[in-house]
């Protein structure tokens, strides 16, 4: 590598050996971390560069997501592997000086045990990456997305010249058969079987799609994918194109991602540039077009036949199956929807051998699964681990346990419609068949963590109104149904449930299960049920005594302020609505619970306002 | 031959149809809405009747029908946000500019619209201003972004 080129080839980050002339400055410019300034750091870090003189040996560089956006935005530097978070601005001038000029990293900004609050520079050491085996995730933080060449160093496309150049699409098929690849959507469909009934249709009119859309909250996997590595998931879904005989493939893309659908268009231009994408895909027969799709931006678009729908530009509805889209797909033929990690899997399938990635996980569930860690978890981002890996193991190590000295009450596994999982069950092996036994589902791999402060009426309504909300209204199950079970759940909160509606809970739960038409309906009840096996006595609490013991759901709480904690400062008589509160300043304040409507406002001020002691609290 | 022909014509307005919703996108980027005028307009370009565009348009959230306030504000409900706070943003909205979902303040300079996850669920709650993403907010914070947003007139 010659280091006088104007504009040199940065070094790939697994690279070790090449590495030793430039030290690279990586800034992560995904969404999260964008959202806090992360182009800023980086114009800064560039300034600093070119300020101390250190352009030839110092080149500053941007990566997709390192899935741990909770600690964005970070900066790494290669090829020392030092690892900054929570990086401002204005601190770029502190690195650019110590470290990058004077080969002192910056403490302080080191990434800090949650626990013991000791400090960890290096990005292997973190708790959060070292239990991570990353497979589908290999390339995020670690190339630039919008750089194809980042791409093609660590070897990438070549599995696309493999099969291209020495496979027939039959042997493609066999060596995915033989890994045991399922989908990584959710129901975990073999993936092989799909591929083989689509390719041995008729036809020459053939599609593939693949499926980022997710909008599932709390799961946030695939834009992080499709951001930091969009050219894996061209080359998989060439590779699928290839096998089945398809000569046109979609990305649908989510449309509150727009960064992710830039990022892929990007990848899509270079990848025809590089003859990866066109007519001759290097140099063979093989035809194929890859166009980016920017969906609507609702929940049941995920589902493949909806999805079809959508891409066909009318209201994304499911269609009632069989024939199966890989029999009668867009416009009538035979289509395969993969979601993206499913088809990001597959070049390291063809590259590296089925045997390979069955060796993997579970001997049911071969290879690796993402999983979104989000709520009351110390750690919160993305964490790839083999399958079969017990719950425990992601909370407790990856996700570094619940903050605050709370305890862990429940986990909800697989995105808004997945099942809760009591405290007492997290030892459960992350596979597909193990959850489906639990109750669960694997669904959108995100999980929740819930402390002792959540109430599982309130979580349970959560979640089934969003899918409520988010029903496409075709079938009555689905549309009625889950207008019902968030009312039963409404009165319930509110306190005017009664025994019999508990029942009733569950046997609405189990119509809108069995009768609804594609999977939003069949798995939107699981939390009102899992929530009613695991934890009935909270719903007892509800309906019987009339209290809410977690004290979050409005009706059955109330609101008071402790005296000898309240500072007087008034902050929280200046934000009360209705002026429920009362008193002089720098003296203990009055509520009014005639008064008072519930709306947290005096909470919140004085539990987040740097003044006020949080004195107010809400009993049950 | 007139296979062929009728081949190419279906595949014609295959093609129009799938252009909808990328087109209804586009629009929305540049005008903020969908009006009347444009929805006419895309219905005699696509050859698609305006009914059928409402259809689908009225099916997605991500469009409005009215134009939006100067901010533009979207605060985003999905589990990690809510479980965060997020619905006590909407709350907030209510008490101090009476605004709700999907609305605009009279005088135009605040709308505000609940949307579903944004995938910043590791910043949670999330706001979005005018496209400009804000993580870790509190009630507190969120008053304060909304106030420096329309700072009010000092008395001269």
């Amino acid at each position: 590598m010659n280091v006088r080129q104007p504009k040199p080839r940065p070094v790939p980050a697994g690279d070790k050996k090449a590495a030793a002339p430039k030290t690279l400055i990586l800034v992560c410019e995904s969404t999260a971390c964008a959202s806090s300034k992360s182009a800023e750091i980086r114009a800064a870090l560039e300034e600093e560069v070119v300020r101390l003189g250190l352009t030839d040996r110092i080149e500053v560089g941007f990566t997709g997501c390192h899935g741990f956006c909770q600690r964005g935005p970070i900066v790494v530097v290669e090829p020392e592997g030092i690892f900054y978070c929570q990086v401002k601005p204005d601190d770029a001038n502190e690195i650019a000086e110590s470290h990058l000029a004077g080969g002192e990293p910056v403490k302080r900004l080191f990434y800090r045990h949650p626990v013991t609050k000791e400090a960890v520079p290096r990005y292997e050491d973190i708790v959060f990456y070292k239990n991570q085996q990353r497979l589908i995730l290999r390339n995020c933080g670690a190339v630039n997305p919008e750089k194809i060449e980042d791409f093609e160093d660590r070897g990438g496309y070549r599995a696309l010249e493999k099969v291209v150049t020495s496979m027939t699409p039959e042997q493609v098929v066999e060596e995915v058969k033989r890994s045991g690849l399922r989908g990584r959507g959710g129901a975990g469909f073999p993936t092989w079987y799909k591929w083989d009934v689509c390719r041995r249709q008729p036809g020459v009119e053939k599609y593939v799609i693949c499926n980022a859309n997710e909008s599932s909250p709390g799961a946030f996997m695939d834009r992080s994918l499709l951001e930091a590595d969009p050219h894996t998931v061209i080359e998989g879904l060439a590779i699928l194109g290839y096998a089945v005989g398809a000569f046109r493939g979609f990305i649908y893309c989510r449309a509150e991602y727009s960064l992710a659908a830039k990022r892929a268009r990007t990848a899509v231009e270079q990848a025809y540039k590089k003859t990866y994408l066109g007519t001759k895909v290097l140099g063979s027969k093989f035809h194929f077009e890859v166009e980016v799709f920017e969906g609507g931006g609702t929940f049941v678009s995920g589902e493949e036949t909806a999805l079809l729908s959508s891409l066909e530009g009318s209201r994304s509805m499911p269609r009632s199956r069989p024939p199966f889209p890989a029999v009668k797909g867009l416009w009538g033929k035979p289509t395969i929807i993969d979601n993206i990690k499913t088809l990001a899997c597959v070049p390291s399938i063809v590259s590296r051998g089925a045997d390979w990635f069955a060796s993997i996980g579970t001997p049911g569930s071969p290879g690796t699964a993402v999983f979104a860690l989000t709520g009351k978890i110390a750690n919160s981002g993305i964490a790839e681990v083999p399958m079969g890996t017990p719950l425990s193991t992601l909370i407790y190590e990856i996700g570094g346990g619940i903050p605050s000295k709370k305890s862990l009450k429940a986990v909800q596994v697989g995105g808004p419609s997945g099942g809760f999982l009591p405290g007492g069950k997290i030892e459960i092996p992350l596979d597909f068949d193990s959850l489906q036994a639990a109750g669960s589902i694997m669904g959108s791999s995100g999980i929740m963590v819930m402390d002792e402060d959540t109430c599982m009426v309130d979580a349970a309504r959560t979640f089934l109104s969003f899918v409520q909300s988010e029903s496409c209204g075709k079938c009555v199950a689905c549309r009625v149904g889950t207008r019902h079970i968030v009312g039963l759940l409404d009165k319930i909160a509110a306190g005017q449930g009664t025994e019999e509606d508990l029942v009733k809970l569950e046997k609405l739960g189990r119509i809108v299960q069995n009768s609804s038409l594609c999977g939003l309906g069949q798995t939107a009840p699981i939390p009102v049920l899992t929530a009613l096996k695991y934890f009935r006595s909270e719903f007892i609490a509800h309906v019987v005594d009339k209290r809410c013991p977690a004290a979050v759901c409005r009706e059955l709480v109330t609101f008071r302020i402790l005296p000898d904690r309240c500072t007087g400062c008034q902050m929280c008589v200046k934000v009360c609505p209705t002026k429920a509160i009362s008193g002089p300043r720098s003296q203990a304040h009055n509520l009014d619970q005639s008064k008072c409507i519930k709306c947290r406002a005096c909470y919140e001020v004085c539990k987040f306002d740097a003044v006020a002691g949080e004195a107010i609290v809400i009993v049950s | 031959m007139a296979v062929l022909m009728a081949d190419a014509v279906q595949h014609n307005i295959r093609e129009r149809r799938k252009g909808l919703l990328p087109l209804l996108k586009k629009v929305q980027e540049t005008d903020g809405y969908l009006s009347r005028e444009t929805v006419r307009l895309i219905s005699r370009k696509l050859r698609v009747s305006e009914n059928d565009i409402y259809g689908v348009a009225t099916f997605y959230p991500q469009f409005r029908f009215q134009p939006p306030g100067k901010h533009h504000i979207q605060v985003c409900l999905g589990n990690a946000c809510h479980v965060g706070g997020a619905p006590n943003f909407m709350m907030a909205m209510k008490i101090e500019k009476n605004l709700r979902h999907g609305e605009t303040t009279p005088d135009r300079k605040f709308s505000l619209e609940g949307v579903g996850c944004l995938g910043c669920c590791a910043m949670a709650p999330v706001i979005v201003v005018n496209n400009e993403v804000h993580g870790r907010m509190n009630r507190v914070t969120f008053m304060r972004l909304v106030e420096s947003l329309d700072p009010p007139e000092k008395p001269s």
